[in-house]
């Protein structure tokens, strides 16, 4: 243990080194040309009536629109069902003290609730007008399907230690589904493939892109009273993470995870009274997310380039077709892995429909009240000054509760890293470990270096890996329809009892 | 026809002494007993990813640690004074759990040892005893 905190003050020290000495600079400039040339291929645009379509959000679109169609509208179909399962209606007590349906979906919650509820919906509203609202939420309601698939097929082909714990998620069903249909090679290929793609976006998009922006917001609250300590604040954030995912000490992350619901429900509660404040106004912003919907007015591309934007800030948000959520879904114990795929359905409901609608409702009554509420703020700070018009001291808790999302996305992901890297090198503690030093490395370091090539490359990493991870979905989508049919027709004839709620 | 008891044991010195009394009461009127150990477990927490995926591991061990460390010892001596005993170890919410386990044994007494707490802590904690009692669909008897 002595030996792992030398480590890891070694590790850190030279962080904060590495920024005197204006190595950061030297990082971005050997890699903004990878940077740009990934960026490039990731999210090569195809022109279309005058808009730039990533091909990507093509990908993700496609397939979000083939589920929805092709699993019948499930989304609709399975909500009730869903909201029954989660409320425990079908748990048989005897598996008491296992995984429930309501703890796998808050902890998958919590790791997609993050600052793009606040920040990306303000971003998505400044490119791509009101009318970005509309197909944000489009997004939302069609990437609940690719959830339900991802969801079910993490449990169905998870993999299980011998020491009784569980390891699930899209590199697994890649390798076995595609080893089950004859193609091992390019299974195993897929899944490491996949592995890496995780592997990289959890230290990127998981990890650095928010203990910076939690820095960002925290400098922002203290009038910028913290510029230049990012290094401090990185090392702090840094040590907190170590002594939740290093030390083990599961009270702090519980006591976040705990806290994080309470946060997205105190921060949905005050955003209704902003809206319900700014009520006279309310009529004329629903018009223009319609309307800018199909029109697209101010919007480059028109209504396709508000399409474009409301969808690719969906994904990022509730990350519906980039496999993530499936990692954490999979340690559910379930006799129907089908079970845990229809809960999954909630999950972008609750990320996007809801809590991204809320923010751009904020953000678009104030714009129609005050069309200079925000000045020249962007992002975060454009919903931080929404906020303010109504509380003056409303920028104080929402950057509190920007910190805590940072920080339960972090732990999140730093567990879907794991299981890329656990994937990739086997189970060993040692190597675990490893992992995890590199972890609280990358979030020290994200207070201090500038972000801009870094995260590109992870970002698109991130959406790259969509890619093997939705081609396997089609491709496993008919075992996932047979079950989820089957399921639901067992249900219908009673053969799958209610335990409560009768 | 011979009747059940069911006697709630958490490994505490009150639930021997509710486990002894119970002994006594079976021995006098030929009834068997059950032992349930209830380990306290919502399914509404919330866990870290890490700790859900370990979840199904903890469990086990939760359970055998029960079972070994606590319910063994008492069983073997209630069986040494020639009572039937039965053991049960259950995941729930403390004394809702107790009740159901009563009605699944078909338990016509439920005995139940109690810690003594001061009022301040049982108002803080409540207290297992003080809510059984409350929803206990069969008598209930507080071994003090």
């Amino acid at each position: 243990m002595k030996r792992i905190l030398a480590a890891m003050a070694i590790m850190l020290l030279a962080t904060a080194t590495a920024h005197a000495a204006g190595i950061d600079e030297t990082i971005n400039t050997a890699t903004a040309p990878i940077a740009a040339w990934v960026g490039k291929v990731v999210f090569f645009k195809i022109p279309i009536f005058g808009a730039q379509l990533p091909l990507v959000v093509l990908w993700l679109v496609a397939g979000a629109v083939f589920f929805t169609f092709y699993l019948r509208f499930i989304n609709i179909r399975g909500f009730k069902l869903a909201i029954q399962l989660v409320r425990g209606d079908y748990a048989n007590p005897k598996d008491a003290g296992e995984v429930s349906h309501f703890q796998a979906l808050a902890t998958a919650v919590s790791g997609t609730v993050g600052i793009g509820n606040i920040g990306g919906v303000a971003v998505a509203v400044t490119v791509g007008g009101p009318g970005a609202t509309f197909w944000l939420i489009m997004a939302g309601f069609l990437g609940m399907s690719t959830k339900l698939v991802e969801c079910t097929l993490g449990v169905k082909y998870r993999n299980e230690n011998p020491d009784g714990s569980v390891s699930g998620g899209p590199m697994y069903y890649l390798r076995k589904g595609f080893a089950e249909r004859g193609m091992e090679g390019f299974g195993k290929f897929m899944g490491t493939f996949y592995a890496v793609g995780i592997f990289i976006g959890a230290l990127g998009i998981g990890n650095m892109f928010q203990s910076n922006q939690a820095y960002v917001q925290l400098n922002h609250v203290a009038g910028g009273g913290l510029d230049g300590l990012g290094w401090l604040v990185g090392l702090i954030m840094a040590g907190i993470v170590f002594i939740v995912i290093v030390g083990g000490i599961k009270s702090i992350a519980r006591v976040t995870e705990k806290i994080v619901p309470f946060m997205a429900i105190f921060y949905c509660f005050f955003a209704l009274i902003v809206i319900f404040l700014n009520a006279s106004v309310l009529p004329e912003a629903i018009g223009n997310i319609f309307s800018g919907a199909l029109t697209g007015e101010g919007v480059a591309g028109g209504a396709l380039g508000a399409l474009i934007i409301g969808f690719q800030r969906a994904v990022f948000s509730n990350e519906a077709g980039i496999g993530s959520a499936s990692i954490a879904h999979s340690a559910v114990r379930t006799k129907e892995p089908v079970t845990e795929g229809i809960v999954s359905l909630l999950e972008p409901f609750i990320d996007t429909i809801v809590i991204c609608t809320i923010t751009a409702l904020v953000i678009g009554t104030s714009a129609v009240a005050d069309p200079n509420f925000a000045g020249t703020a962007k992002g975060i700070a454009m919903t931080s000054a929404a906020f303010e018009r109504q509380f003056a001291w409303f920028p104080i808790p929402l950057a509190f509760a920007g910190v805590l999302f940072a920080f339960s996305t972090m732990i999140s992901w730093s567990y879907y890293g794991l299981k890329g890297w656990t994937y990739m090198f086997g189970e060993s503690m040692r190597g675990q470990t490893i992992y995890k030093l590199i972890f609280c490395a990358f979030v020290a370091l994200g207070c201090v270096v500038q972000l801009g090539p870094i995260l590109d490359i992870s970002d698109a990493l991130v959406f790259l890996i969509c890619v093997p991870n939705i081609l396997g979905l089609y491709i496993l989508a008919p075992i996932v329809r047979k079950e989820l049919e089957s399921y639901l027709a067992r249900i219908e004839s009673g053969e799958i009892k209610k335990y409560k709620g009768v | 026809m011979s009747n059940t008891f069911l006697v709630a044991v958490d490994g505490s010195k009150g639930s021997v002494r509710a486990a002894d009394f119970a002994t006594e009461r079976a021995l006098a009127s030929k009834s068997n007993l059950v032992l349930a150990y209830v380990i306290e477990w919502s399914p509404y927490s919330f866990h870290t990813p890490e700790e859900l995926a370990e979840r199904h591991k903890r469990r086990e061990e939760e359970i055998e640690r029960a079972q070994t460390t606590v319910l063994e010892p008492i069983a073997k001596s209630v069986k040494g004074k020639g009572v039937k005993v039965d053991v049960v170890v259950n995941h729930g919410h403390p004394s809702e759990t107790l009740v159901d386990l009563a009605k699944e044994h078909g338990a016509t007494q439920i005995f139940i040892g109690r810690k003594g707490e001061s009022r301040v802590a049982s108002l803080l904690f409540g207290s297992v005893a003080g809510s059984l009692v409350q929803t206990s669909p069969v008598p209930v008897t507080v071994v003090p």
